[in-house]
């Protein structure tokens, strides 16, 4: 399956600036589907951003941020080709990983 | 006979409960500033996530209350047509900051996010939230080991909480 991860690092001057949005219905557990039934929570709750063995960033998030997260900070410390990991677990445990390249 | 007999116990557990609550406040005020440095650092803080309004969120994720600061620039629209998708950044020029946490005040539950700036990760950054009506987004920032706000009324058109 397609990674639900997309993510655009890209080195200017000394920062790398980093993109990201990540396919996730966000469902806040106060919304009603047409049936009239609550759609139950889920949400992401953990996003990390891995490089060079160490966390660059971590977002813990409940359920009000929009649905297919987007989100974008700039760390130091990075170069061209460098891996930049980034994973995210949910309320029900799901989870997903990639990996990208910074550019 | 049965309003007596219930009415110990119950009485008993009102008491009990009002010593629980008082306990815990007193315990509050001193344990509160560890509790609240482990929450914004390590682990995801589950009881300010469930928090209804704005200052008890941030008094549970930090156990302490922001001062407002112009060197937090917090940018949000001044009307959202949509409340399900509200772009927000906040950009901060106060240094040695450990996190900033993003809420809307009138939320069902206030704080929407919380971001962990370890050294070297600029205090920069932009999220999309949900809300669910007109109300005050607050950007906090925890620098130096003090807490910066900024806080922007956004008018919502359309509720992103389900209406």
């Amino acid at each position: 399956m397609a990674s639900t991860i997309r993510v655009r690092a890209i080195l200017s001057g000394e920062a790398t600036e980093v993109q990201v949005l990540i396919q996730h219905p966000m469902d806040s557990g106060f919304v009603r589907d047409a049936k009239g039934e609550i759609i139950p929570p889920h949400f992401i709750r953990e996003l990390t951003f891995e490089h060079d063995g160490k966390n660059v960033f971590v977002a813990d998030w409940g359920t009000a941020i929009a649905k297919d997260p987007y989100v974008k900070f700039s760390f130091k410390g990075g170069n061209k080709g460098d891996d930049l990991k980034i994973s995210w677990v949910d309320n029900k445990g799901e989870t997903d990983t990639t990996t990208a390249k910074i550019q | 006979m049965t309003t007596i007999h219930n009415g110990f116990p119950a009485t008993r557990r009102l008491i009990m409960q009002g010593a629980g609550v008082v306990a815990l406040t007193g315990l509050g005020i001193t344990s509160f500033g560890q509790a609240a440095f482990a929450a914004a650092n390590d682990k995801y803080p589950d009881d300010a996530f469930k928090q209804k309004g704005a200052a008890d969120a941030i008094k549970s994720l930090y156990g302490r209350t922001a001062e407002p600061s112009d060197k937090v620039k917090l940018d949000a629209p001044e009307i959202a047509e949509n409340g399900a998708v509200v772009p927000i950044s906040v950009s901060t020029t106060l240094t040695e900051v450990t996190s900033i946490a993003f809420l809307a005040s009138e939320n069902p539950n206030a704080l929407a996010a919380v971001y962990r700036i370890p050294p070297g990760t600029l205090p920069n950054v932009a999220n999309r939230l949900k809300m669910a009506k007109t109300c005050d987004v607050i950007v906090i920032v925890e620098a130096g080991g003090k807490l910066y706000s900024a806080t922007k009324e956004v008018k919502v058109t359309v509720g992103g909480c389900g209406g």
